[in-house]
């Protein structure tokens, strides 16, 4: 999947907030992304150093990625679907999930993400996640053995599963039990001391028992089991690390005069979980409201405003008569005007024009759409340019239907859930 | 003593008729563009050909698009775009857009619809529910009498090792060719049929290979909200033709959000957990070295409760990644009130989407409603901590031929759960990797 430009990824924040905010977050000690649901992919368009060093990848490559990069086979995917409904919900939340670094080790951490809303647009622009790793505690006894008799016959478990170094490190998909090994005292004190597997030396039983007599190497690794909770310190540091981004998130908008805000102010014209599910589909179209005055434009593809030449904000709250121009045929008007009044689908080929006053043939499809009511919620409109080709050798028609059905299942099922209105 | 049950079924195709009318059909050619050997012959349906999992490095397919984030795949767009089309084409029963849809109050989130079409009016027939195990028979409907203009597409293993897709093949009756069609009475958009081996005319029962197709279909569409269903006879499947339920809709279900307590991992790494705090009790299926291990896992277990003719239902969920397994009472014991309110307890209802016919239960549906009538098809606890512990009999002894005996001593022990964290001991969980597994550096 391609990441989407960089351009719209520092438009997305330097539009919201000044440039001083960069910095005022730069400042923060805490890991934390922060991602806009808006753009295709719901990718992460800014990384807290302290993030880049925990997780172990440069800042290039994160931002404009998708936070599932960090997800891997042993990530509980319940939580994984916790956190997607959170989203779909325009909510926060809070939960512990096994991450992983870019040298491939696993890590517990404390998932705690929260909603940034435009005050003007009255939906998500924002979601802010910040991630505490959970520290372990000395293990407990079992079987009447010390931690020294745990040590050994976990060092013979990662014998029997692991044969380098390298592998070591790398902890395996299947192999999922590596025991935590950790000593108490000040060593804890330090936060960066915990989870650094790469500073783990092969073990066999000399070394272990060298390890002992001068306990001088810091070994852990992470057991990754079922669950693991956060302590109520680690819950304390996420609700603080989020405090303080949402302060100098709210701070600095309001010099760009698109105030943020931590809870929904006003209603919404399409949820951010709308928005997100239309995100994935790549063509070319846009949604129209039939309820409001002169039916406008309330969701435009990154694909229609490249094929259009338009941005954003000059067709949002617009009728589509701007795409007509003095050689379109006002029959093909009239059939789209008495579709839409039908409540029919149909197809038209309309003569188009963009911003550069260039006009091209437009093989136009509307639908309507209805959502959980079973009432029509918006009319769609599919563009595609005559004589364009797809790769998979699907016909326009065919092209368009499947445009048409995603957005009637994005629009069904997002308004489905009472807790969203 | 047979038993039966009087039920209205839902129609699929809208070539279903009574057997009656079927049987003074069958005389000559038909005429209708169906499946079979009068009109198969110069067939032609699009034809989408999916990568096997071996020829892919790593898990990379599995990780590519398992997101609601990630763009439309072309399986799931393909999908989408043919059963639009053939809803412009009137071949639908009904608008199923049109039908008014919620997310019920409470902590489970159950789902209801109120569709009043989806049933049948006429005289209800009659289907022998009491053994999970019957032969195929061909004068009672089944998929091969569908009418071609329902098929979507044909869906088949590459086999040159890449995603093809074609728009018009030709139907080759020697290949086996499996097919993906419309239900004419859907439950959701984009409500189809997966019948593997279409023109082998497989009765309804698991084996591997189809269910490893069923779990291929879920990974190549890509979206965690298009989920694949099985129904076994008896629990209540309509159609003695073997086949699998999908349709989208992108709200979590209640099953996938309730919690599991991790029981067990086999020796091939699928990691096997019990749903709790839900009415029906069930298991799920995880992990796996390969995806073959995990297909043969449930297929396994399938097979084992087919064979010990206990119904049973399975949902494939997470773009393949999480398996629901949930075995069901024998109808003989389950309440007449429930029969009667016909509401069958299939894998959807049970997963927690249920259709309603009257606007009355529609209005008054709720989170206790909902749940007493899952209940009512659960095994009882100590049943299903009989039938959970013959299912690891059963996928343990078919990885005994492979795996070491420290392997399969681990799979037979049954240690209670450690207090709090509701997990097996973890002991048995070392006891189960064997020396011999390899472990994969992640890429």
């Amino acid at each position: 999947m391609e990441p989407p430009q960089l351009g719209l990824i520092e438009q997305s924040f330097n539009s919201r907030y000044s440039n001083w905010a960069r910095e005022a977050l730069d400042e923060l000690p805490d890991n934390f992304t922060i991602t806009d649901p808006c753009i295709s992919g719901h990718p992460i368009v800014f990384a807290s150093r302290g993030f880049l060093k925990m997780s172990g990848y440069s800042r290039d490559q994160v931002v404009g990625r998708n936070g599932r990069m960090f997800q891997g086979p042993n990530t509980c995917r319940r939580s994984v679907m916790e956190i997607r409904e959170a989203i779909r919900e325009e909510r926060g939340v809070e939960i512990s999930l096994l991450n992983y670094r870019k040298d491939g080790t696993p890590f517990w951490m404390l998932f705690r993400m929260a909603p940034v809303f435009g005050k003007d647009e009255g939906r998500v622009i924002h979601f802010v996640a910040v991630q505490v790793p959970i520290l372990r505690r000395r293990q407990r006894r079992r079987n009447g053995e010390g931690l020294c008799g745990e040590i050994l016959s976990n060092s013979c478990r990662r014998e029997v599963c692991s044969s380098s170094s390298v592998e070591l490190a790398g902890v395996s998909a299947a192999d999922s039990d590596c025991r935590v090994q950790a000593m108490e005292g000040s060593v804890w004190q330090h936060v960066d001391n915990y989870v650094f597997p790469k500073d783990c030396k092969p073990l066999d039983g000399f070394q272990l028992i060298s390890f002992l007599q001068f306990a001088l190497v810091l070994f852990t690794s992470l057991e990754i089991e079922e669950k693991c909770e956060a302590s109520d310190t680690e819950k304390q540091l996420a609700a603080t690390a989020i405090s303080n981004v949402l302060s100098v998130l709210t701070h600095y908008s309001e010099s760009t005069g698109r105030l943020v805000c931590e809870k929904r102010f006003g209603p919404s014209l399409v949820s951010s979980s709308l928005h997100i599910s239309l995100g994935r589909i790549k063509q070319s179209f846009v949604l129209v409201d039939p309820h409001l005055p002169d039916i406008p434009i309330v969701y435009a593809s990154d694909a229609f405003l490249r094929m259009t030449g338009y941005a954003r904000n000059e067709v949002l709250g617009q009728n589509c008569r701007f795409l007509t121009g003095v050689d379109t045929d006002p029959s093909a008007l009239h059939q789209i005007k008495q579709s839409i009044q039908a409540q029919q689908a149909c197809s038209v080929r309309i003569l188009h024009y963009r911003k550069d006053k260039s006009s091209f043939w437009n093989l136009l499809h509307i639908s309507p759409v209805r959502n959980a009511t079973g009432k029509i919620a918006y009319f769609v409109g599919v563009q595609i340019e005559e004589g364009s080709v797809d790769r998979h050798g699907l016909s326009p028609e065919m092209r368009q239907l499947s445009v048409v059905g995603s957005i009637k299942v994005a629009v069904r099922s997002s308004s489905m859930s009472y807790s969203i209105h | 003593m047979m038993l039966r049950i009087k039920r209205v079924p839902t129609v699929v195709s809208n070539y279903q008729k009574d057997e009656g009318e079927d049987a003074a059909r069958r005389g000559g050619g038909c005429g209708r563009n169906c499946l079979q050997k009068c009109c198969i012959p110069g067939a032609k349906l699009p034809l989408y050909t999916f990568k096997r999992a071996e020829e892919i490095p790593g898990d990379k397919c599995v990780l590519e698009h398992d997101d609601n984030q990630a763009p439309v795949a072309f399986l799931d767009s393909l999908l989408l775009g043919q059963w639009e089309d053939r809803m412009q084409r009137g071949l639908f029963r009904y608008d199923v857009t049109a039908c008014e849809t919620k997310v019920i109050p409470g902590r489970c989130g159950f789902m209801a619809q109120l569709n009043e079409g989806r049933h049948l009016k006429k005289r209800p027939t009659e289907f022998r529910v009491d053994k999970v195990l019957q032969p195929f028979d061909g004068n009672k409907f089944n998929f091969t009498k569908v009418g071609q203009e329902e098929v979507l597409f044909q869906f088949d293993a590459s086999e040159d090792g890449e995603v093809q897709f074609f728009p018009d093949a030709p139907v080759d009756a020697d290949s086996s060719p499996s097919v993906v069609a419309i239900n004419v009475s859907p439950i959701e958009y984009g409500h189809v049929l997966l019948i593997p081996r279409i023109l082998e005319c497989l009765p309804q029962r698991i084996d591997r290979e189809s269910f490893l197709l069923a779990l291929y279909m879920a990974i190549e569409a890509g979206n965690p909200y298009f989920r694949l269903g099985y129904n076994s006879l008896g629990a209540f499947a309509t159609i003695n033709h073997l086949h699998f339920q999908a349709y989208y809709l992108a709200v979590p279900f209640p099953i996938e959000k309730a919690p599991t307590r991790k029981v067990t991992t086999l020796g091939d790494g699928v990691k096997i957990s019990e749903l709790f705090d839900y009415p029906v009790r069930g298991l799920v299926f995880e992990g796996g070295n390969t995806l073959q291990d995990l297909s043969n896992a449930v297929s396994d277990a399938c097979i084992f409760l087919q064979d010990n003719n206990i119904p049973h239902n399975v949902l494939i969920a997470d773009c393949g990644k999480r398996i629901f397994l949930l075995p069901q009472q024998a109808l003989g014991e389950v309440s007449s009130e429930l029969l009667d309110t016909q509401v069958n307890p299939a894998v959807w209802e049970i997963s927690g989407h249920m259709v309603l016919k009257r606007k009355k239960d529609y209005e008054e549906a709720s989170e206790e409603n909902a749940w007493r009538l899952l209940a009512e098809v659960s095994l009882s606890e100590e049943r299903f901590e009989e039938v959970k512990a013959l299912i690891f009999e059963a996928c343990s002894y078919t990885l005994s031929e492979k795996e070491d005996e420290h392997l399969t001593q681990g799979a037979g022990d049954d240690k209670p759960p450690l207090e709090g964290t509701g997990s097996i001991n973890k002991g048995r969980n070392c006891n189960m990797v064997s020396g011999t597994q390899e472990c994969l550096v992640l890429q």
